[in-house]
């Protein structure tokens, strides 16, 4: 099985011309962002700052966003407006276990209890807080909560055959349920300042050269995996089941496919993958607070996406990759503008671009066949 | 399976309403194995409604319907239904426009269906082989690779058609098949049901009369939710109820 696996994934790839590019990319990425952070001294042209590795690992971690909405919108056809929530609750998980790491080196030194708690007044853990000492607990966590949150949701959803605009609609409720429910500091998850102050990671100190190309690596080979997986999804039967429920829901039905339960699983995978993001996201960038559950956070993914060419995969990264790098861009040099900027690129992109950058590329590269061939 | 008659379909005393407005009213209908129905009905005799109760997806106030002697059609699920061996094909043409035409065949395969068999699967000999057979019955060899989108209507007709004959169903449910077709595109559909006759039950519900004239072998009106005549087409157009509730005449 595992055999025939690894030979269906190399089969899909072999047609995937951008997603070999990307994979491509990102191994030179893995590679030389790390080493020419290390190895050039800091005056050295050559040299590529700690802030810049972050940012680059940050970017990863939102093409492996991208990733999942592109999985479950592109391809299945469900528009989730929630997605943000999975990343959020992924982070989490992992900002419990870093939170429990700091120990007794807390500005007030309760070994036991988070500063948070100590402010608050609280005199023992939380039950939930319990075994996030423990990095596999918290690894497991990170994949079982947005999963089950998924895996409830999605079954209650899609059994009642919630779909379109419905759908759009309750998932966008369930991040701003979720946001106004840790915003509360009764809930025990640090209210609105969320968890920061991290010190180390598996007794890494996290500050150190070596950690964070240990946790940049780890990032660009989580997006390469999540990019081949999600390959080996679409191109199994059960991808081709997956666009024919996007094309024609009723007639998949009426084959015999159990579509709910079809759109269940597309749905977990891409929350746990989302999950595993937010994961990876929170120990690089240093905090996780309730902002991760806004609203406009999980539109901003779909905006990648549609930008960067749904249903295609690498187009998802890729669309995460430029409208960051826009977004870090236009937010340093002109703050006022870059809403406006971002609400206008995704009207270009939903008017004229349907299938997003990479569509025009291939357009471009078709286009230039065509006259070599004339 | 053909040959031995026995009852394919046994829709005893049906009745579904919406908000009090009877769609079939006590309905009661039965269809012999290997036979090539044709159900004929002004609109709003209830021949949709009855199509949905047969696939699961409307659910009957009262009444049974039965596949075959042993299978309950109104306990099972529409995919169950489906699997049960009961294809239906919808009125407009419902393809998977994004897939080639064999995507489609292969997709629309009997099996067990469920995302784990299918996440790893490999098309077997046998497989091709059906689909290939497929293709030939519906006419579509040459237009195997193209996307279902770039088929003309009748074509995409004849494909969901293909889709049908590839979960070997025993008894296929075709709602109007001819609806804007080319008079060449209507008689290849009408060699196409006339070859399947026999090897599977049909029951085709269609407007056009020159078509169910046709194909037709026996014929059942529909008016009101219920069973207005039943008979050979000549029968049926001398009746006099049917040439006043639906001839028009």
């Amino acid at each position: 099985m595992a055999e025939s696996v690894v030979t269906d994934v190399a089969a899909a790839l072999s047609a995937d011309r951008g997603g070999r590019l990307l994979l491509l990319l990102l191994g030179a990425v893995a590679v030389f962002v790390p080493v020419l952070n290390v190895l050039p001294g800091d005056a050295s042209f050559l040299h590529i700052s700690g802030y810049t590795m972050t940012l680059t690992a940050k970017y990863m971690t939102y093409g492996m966003l991208a990733l999942a909405v592109d999985l479950i919108w592109g391809y299945c056809g469900i528009l989730s407006l929630g997605h943000g929530a999975f990343f959020a609750l992924g982070g989490y998980a992992m900002g419990m276990y870093l939170m429990r790491q700091i120990g007794a080196r807390g500005v007030y030194g309760n070994p036991l209890l988070p500063d948070f708690m100590v402010f608050l007044n609280w005199k023992e853990l939380p039950w939930f807080w319990h075994g996030f000492q423990s990095f596999p607990y918290a690894l497991a966590m990170v994949v079982l909560v947005p999963g089950l949150l998924a895996l409830v949701f999605g079954f209650l959803a899609f059994r009642s055959r919630v779909s379109g605009v419905y759908l759009s609609i309750i998932t966008q409720a369930l991040t701003y349920a979720l946001m106004l429910a840790f915003f509360r500091n009764d809930m025990g998850f640090g209210g609105n300042n969320g968890f920061t102050d991290f010190k180390d990671i598996l007794g890494y100190d996290l500050q150190a050269e070596g950690t964070r190309v240990a946790l940049f690596v780890c990032t660009a080979l989580a997006l390469m995996l999540s990019y081949a997986l999600c390959r080996y999804v679409v191109a199994s039967r059960a991808g081709r089941v997956i666009v024919a429920v996007r094309d024609a829901e009723s007639r998949a039905r009426f084959l015999g496919y159990r579509v709910e339960f079809y759109k269940l699983w597309v749905f977990v995978l891409s929350a746990i993958l989302a999950g595993i993001a937010g994961a990876l996201y929170v120990p690089q960038i240093g905090i996780i607070n309730p902002s991760e559950f806004s609203p406009v956070n999980s539109i901003e993914i779909v905006i990648w996406v549609a930008i960067g060419g749904r249903g295609t995969l690498y187009g998802a990264v890729v669309g995460a990759l430029l409208v960051n790098l826009a977004k870090t861009y236009l937010t340093g040099a002109f703050p006022s503008v870059w809403l406006y900027g971002l609400g206008a690129l995704f009207i270009v992109v939903t008017l004229f671009l349907r299938h997003g950058v990479v569509g025009v590329i291939d357009q471009w590269r078709r286009f230039r066949l065509a006259g070599r061939a004339a | 399976m053909s040959g031995s008659k026995g009852t394919m379909l046994s829709l005893e005393n049906i009745t579904v309403s919406f908000d009090g407005f009877r769609a079939l009213n006590a309905l009661n209908l039965f269809i012999e194995v290997g036979e090539l129905r044709c159900i004929i009905g002004p609109n709003g005799a209830g021949k949709t409604t009855m199509m949905d109760v047969i696939t699961g997806k409307t659910r009957p106030d009262q009444g049974s319907a039965w596949f075959g002697q042993r299978i309950d059609l109104l306990r099972l699920s529409e995919p169950a239904i489906a699997q049960a061996g009961i294809g239906r094909k919808f009125q407009k043409p419902t393809v998977f426009g994004e897939q080639s035409v064999f995507a489609n065949l292969e997709l629309a395969m009997a099996g067990p269906k469920t995302v784990w068999k299918w996440l790893n699967v490999r098309i077997t000999p046998a497989e091709l082989d059906r689909i290939d057979e497929v293709l030939g019955q519906v006419g579509l060899q040459e237009l195997r690779f193209a996307p279902a989108a770039t088929l003309s209507h009748g074509q995409k007709q004849w494909l969901e058609i293909g889709m049908l004959l590839m979960q070997d169903p025993q008894f296929l449910l075709i709602d109007e098949p001819v609806a804007g077709m080319t008079p060449q595109e209507i008689e290849r559909t009408a060699q196409l049901l006339l070859s399947l006759a026999g090897r599977h039950t049909l029951m085709v519900v269609e407007h056009d009369m020159e078509f169910v004239r046709s194909i037709a072998r026996h014929v059942t009106v529909l008016h009101e939710g219920a069973v207005l005549a039943e008979g050979d087409m000549d029968a049926i157009q001398a009746d006099s109820a049917v040439k006043q509730v639906y001839l028009g005449e």
